[in-house]
């Protein structure tokens, strides 16, 4: 019903792909809504969500790109004809030539896991439909409105005026993220309009680590060609992005956001590129702090230490050789971005000199030595901000973009006001998100007006009805101090020009000979001759008739800019991408310990070029953000999904989001270079390390490991296998099969496994009996709410479970094989539900102890899917003890009450207890 | 024992920041819920809901306690203390918060509440923390914005230290 009052949401890549927020006749991820429950509080809704039970039909599913890739694979879309949704080649220069020229040509191929930064905030919105005109209200912690804007409107069939999206003026962390809300928010549109009331929804985290966005997961492989001494001669990405169950825009952004700056910080000029979109049956990825900029400097950062390792050239020395000389800026690299400035081998060198590198590498021969494993790894990287937001069109060709028309652009917008009473407001369509905006715009302000930052207000929630904004508006591509600290300035220096003019009237004095400090506007050098800002600026609503002459009355300056390099694409493919390029130069040093799989990281240094500083405070705060969000991509955060595609990581149990004591001790250095791309020399900053600490990182441990042959993140587990020349396997992996997928025999990861033994007060075939007896297990199984025995060996049963606040009833089947009286039987069951389905095997021993004890053994593997499973194994695994737990004191009770009495016996329900018990 | 019904409402009255408050909740009504939707205190925040992110820290009874892993009618009668109760009433920021602002030790404020709350209890069992006592009581809670070292810097601020 709700998808009648929808039309699909359209994206860059023009295949027939509908994608609608809700599932219409098939479910293609584990957390694509299925169903919309509106109810008056959320405690009734999550009663009612357990009254809805689903029939799947249940098809093939994968979460591996290469899988989907696979010519026998399930289509996602049976009319694209292929998973691989988007598939594009380019070329820059001559990089085949380069390839047959160079000394030595160095390849690897990887995965690069999916993680996301999990903002604390989740998302939250409340949408309204009104009549007259009709008219659509959305207020939410959005990031946008951004191109999306335009997106929503088309998906709710309605002019841009009738969606009104306001956003709050603070959020609780973005980091992109928020920008993946906006299906939802036309979902909850369509609601309200269904209902004729307001809708509202808090997502609960839940929710968000399973159905809002991630970082993008890739299949990638790089090629590089050198000269024997060092120089890269040329680099071949193959980059398989792991899209999820749909393009969702911004996508294909993602593999597009680096590409016009493919080069990094190097001169290299021929390259080529192979760029190929995967669904398979995951969420949908979208922005994530440092977008395309990991999974990029993955490929280039650990392919130049490759390269150095093949040549036994220094890995910093190899850098140096290579970077962009400080003389050649503005630099135009070959893919069409236009660095502003920098000057990378300095700021390498300060990395250096922080790190004592010499110092550390003498350590690292100690080290050893004495038999550690002991690793030094860096990764040099330039960081993109204010984007182009034609950069997405890369997607199409060059004549598809021909009839689309020309995009392109980067518009910033800035308010700079003062009221009749003299106090100044700025407003920004720039949600902040920590970022610490008001802070900085504030003191901008205030700079150019002569006042203190605390007489400013900044407004920062943007409402698409009254606020200035744009296409580009938003707060994303680190555009604050890029772009929109600009428009700020622009319009501030507006308001101030104003001033100035009418200062010199009334002080009879040119307005260049006046300026603005101390709340007053003074003739320079003579503050005796000085009239206070407010009064001024008052003037202009008070006495419109004494203003100079020409001047417009008011002081309400907006600026729209466009920064101009922001061109759109040519027919090369070549695109300037971004405003502002900062760089950064990471470097790390790691001991990884045998016996433990620990990776320690004993050195981290970092160095930023941001431009000139705005804000100490809020830039440090946001490198030491971004490095964690790197470190803990290397080290913890994954989202990771079992053979059968079922998300393995729905709580802050199994996602291991990064905690103090696990962030190494960062050294920061700066080397500023001003941007010469705007008013105040800044540049955009705030991805950082996330983009490279985990390429950093890897690059220390497979130094410490001697191969190249490393895979993010680096947990305890790999670690171990990978240092003691073990194979890894996952934790918790059980065979079992769910789907019938192409890896369907493959090892399932995050399979519930288990063993235990119980002391019982009955002989064994007491137990025996009564463990195979439907009215007993009936009445101990928790939550069996039915029961019944198909046939002496099969039994059927109904149970209500909860799992960590996901409640449902659950249908099981379980068969008894290899039945021995009296000692062991195995047991097969299956058990499928609104929330989640599973299936699994376990055995019971049996064993005497004395007359009336028996010790029960028993063990289990399992395998669950849906919602559920995405509770994740740490939880599932202690809800199954519990239950287990549970089981067997009623079951013994029941023993001793019925000792004595000889009954039918049925062990189906331990089964049940066993394995529908977790579902 | 009192016994409850399900859907029940059950008059709960706490002591927070001091005053005493009261209200109803069902017995499933999570204390976060009670605090934000009965009570309108919305200083105390919800990350997760599962325990893990200690965005929902308060002290009840002179512990730190997570309170969405309670149960709105299981505090009947205790003493709470939220964020709301940290300044001085005349709004004034007191040490350990202005130390926070003073070293960015909050950027979009979400996991704030929480620390802040932890932060005030251990200061109090330890009052000169080092470091790395700081970041081991700090792994308690789940902060994605700052990566935790200004934070860190505050509470050793504010340890006068
Ligand atoms: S909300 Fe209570 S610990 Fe996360
Ligand atoms: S400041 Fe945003 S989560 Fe801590």
């Amino acid at each position: 019903m709700v998808a009648e009052t929808i039309s699909p949401i359209p994206s860059a890549v023009r295949v027939p792909i509908k994608f609608y927020p809700i599932a219409l006749d098939r479910v293609r991820y584990v957390g694509e809504p299925i169903a919309v429950v509106i109810a008056e509080d959320r405690y009734v809704a999550e009663d009612a969500l357990e009254l809805i039970s689903v029939d799947y039909e249940a098809l093939p599913a994968t979460a591996d790109p290469e899988a989907a890739m696979a010519d026998n694979a399930t289509l996602l879309h049976e009319d694209v004809g292929s998973n691989v949704v988007h598939h594009r080649t380019f070329q820059y220069g001559d990089p085949d030539g380069a390839f047959e020229r160079a000394d030595r040509v160095v390849k690897l191929d990887w995965r690069y896991p999916r993680y996301a930064s999990t903002p604390m905030e989740t998302y939250g919105m409340v949408a309204n439909f009104e009549k007259q005109p009709d008219r659509y209200t959305i207020w939410s912690n959005f990031q946008g409105p951004f191109i999306l804007h335009a997106l929503m409107t088309g998906a709710l069939g309605v002019p841009g005026n009738r969606l009104r999206l306001i956003t709050s003026p603070h959020s609780g962390g973005s980091f992109g993220i928020k920008q993946a809300m906006f299906p939802y928010m036309v979902l909850l549109a369509a609601c309200s309009r269904l209902l004729g009331c307001p809708v509202k929804w808090i997502e609960d985290r839940l929710e968000h680590l399973t159905a809002s966005s991630t970082g993008a997961d890739r299949a990638d492989g790089v090629e590089a060609a050198f000269s024997k001494d060092g120089e890269l001669l040329a680099l071949k990405f193959n980059n398989i992005v792991n899209v999820g169950a749909f393009v969702r825009a911004p996508e294909p952004a993602s593999v597009y956001r680096m590409h016009s700056a493919s080069n990094g910080c190097y001169r290299v000029r021929d390259i080529a590129v192979e760029n190929r979109l995967v669904v398979t049956n995951t969420t949908p990825i979208g922005l994530n702090r440092g977008y395309g900029g990991p999974q990029f400097y993955y490929a280039l950062e650990r392919v130049m230490d490759a390269g150095a390792k093949a040549l036994a050239i220094d890995p910093a020395e190899i850098r140096r050789r290579n970077f962009i000389q400080p003389e050649q800026f503005p630099y135009k690299a070959p893919a069409g971005a236009t660095y502003d400035s920098g000057n990378y081998e300095t700021g390498l060198k300060k990395a250096l000199d922080l790190a004592a590198y010499d110092a550390l590498k003498e350590a690292r021969e100690e080290a050893r030595a004495e038999g550690k494993l002991f690793g030094i790894g860096m990764a040099a990287g330039i960081e993109p901000s204010g984007s182009n937001m034609a950069y997405v069109t890369l997607a199409q060709t060059p004549e598809e973009r021909a009839k689309a028309g020309g995009r392109s652009g980067g518009l910033g917008t800035a308010t700079v006001s003062v009221d009749p009473s003299g106090s100044v407001t700025v407003k920004t369509v720039s949600t902040p998100a920590g970022q610490g905006h008001q802070t900085v715009a504030a003191q901008v302000v205030a700079d150019a007006l002569g006042l203190r930052p605390d007489q400013i207000d900044v407004i920062t929630e943007v409402d698409t009805l009254t606020s200035a904004w744009s296409l580009a508006s938003g707060n994303y591509a680190n555009r604050f101090s890029a772009v929109v600290i600009g428009a700020i300035a622009n319009a501030a220096e507006k308001v101030a020009t104003k001033i100035k003019l009418i200062a010199a009237e009334n002080l009879e004095v040119a307005p260049e000979d006046i300026e603005l400090v101390g709340g007053n506007a003074q003739v320079v050098g003579v503050p005796e001759k000085a009239l206070p800002v407010r009064r001024l600026a008052a003037q202009t609503h008070w006495h419109p008739a004494g203003l100079p002459e020409q001047m417009e009355p008011g002081l309400f300056e907006t600026t729209i800019m466009n920064p101009e390099m922001l061109d759109a694409p040519d027919d090369q493919d070549r695109v300037a991408s971004a405003v502002t390029f900062g760089y950064v130069f990471d470097l790390a040093a790691v001991e990884i310990h045998k016996d433990t799989g620990k990776i320690e990281v004993v050195k981290y240094v970092s160095v930023h070029d941001v431009g000139n500083v705005l804000n100490e405070i809020v830039v440090e705060g946001q490198i030491y953000g971004g490095f964690a969000h790197g470190i803990a991509g290397a080290l913890l955060e994954e989202f990771v999904y079992d053979a059968g595609a079922n998300p393995q990581a729905g709580t802050f149990a199994d996602y291991l989001c990064i905690t103090a004591p696990e962030i190494p001790d960062l050294t920061i250095g700066h080397f500023n270079t001003p941007s010469p791309h705007n008013t105040l020399g800044a540049k955009g900053m705030g991805d950082g390390s996330s983009m490279l600490a985990p390429t950093a990182i890897a690059n220390a441990a497979a130094d410490a490991l001697d191969t190249f042959d490393v895979n993010l993140p680096l947990t305890l587990n790999k670690n171990w296998s990978a240092a003691n020349g073990r194979p890894y396997e996952r934790a918790g992996a059980a065979k079992a099969k769910v789907g019938d997928g192409p890896r369907e025999e493959g090892a399932v990861e995050g399979g519930l496994k288990g063993e235990g033994t119980v002391e019982l007060s009955a002989s064994p075939i007491e137990v025996w009996e009564l463990l195979l007896d439907p009215d007993t297990l009936a009445a101990v199984v928790p939550g069996c709410e039915e029961l019944t025995q198909l046939s002496d060996d099969s039994f059927s049963a109904e149970v209500k479970i909860g799992v960590a606040g996901i409640k449902g009833v659950y249908s099981a089947r379980i068969d008894l094989r290899d039945k021995i009286e009296g000692e062991s039987v195995r047991l097969v069951g299956k058990a499928s539900g609104g929330l989640g389905f599973g299936q699994g095997e376990g055995v019971v021993e049996l064993e005497h102890i004395s007359e009336n004890r028996t010790r029960l053994s028993y063990s289990y593997s399992a395998n669950v899917g849906g919602k559920v499973a995405a509770v994740g194994q740490r939880m599932l695994g202690t809800v199954t003890k519990l239950l287990i737990g549970q089981f067997f004191r009623g079951f013994d009770k029941r023993l001793r009450n019925v000792n004595g009495n000889s009954r039918r016996v049925s062990i189906g329900a331990i089964l049940k207890r066993l394995f529908q018990g977790r579902y | 024992m009192l016994r409850i019904k399900p859907d029940q409402k059950q008059r709960v009255t706490l002591t927070v920041n001091g005053k005493l408050v009261s209200g109803y909740a069902q017995p499933r009504l999570l204390l976060t819920d009670f605090l934000r939707h009965e009570m309108g205190m919305y200083g105390t925040h919800v990350g997760c809901e599962h325990g893990v992110c200690g965005a929902c820290t308060i002290i009840i009874d002179d512990v730190a306690t997570r309170s969405c892993l309670r149960y709105a009618v299981q505090c009947d009668g205790l003493e709470l203390r939220t964020v709301e109760g940290l300044a001085e009433p005349d709004g004034k920021l007191n040490t350990l918060q202005k130390a926070f602002n003073e070293n960015g030790a909050l950027q979009c404020g979400f996991c704030t509440a929480g620390i802040l709350m932890s932060a005030t209890k251990f200061l109090q069992d330890n009052p000169k923390p080092d470091r790395d006592e700081i970041k081991e009581m700090l792994s308690g809670h789940i902060c994605r914005c700052t990566g935790y070292e200004q934070i860190v810097r505050a509470i050793f601020q504010a340890s006068g230290q």
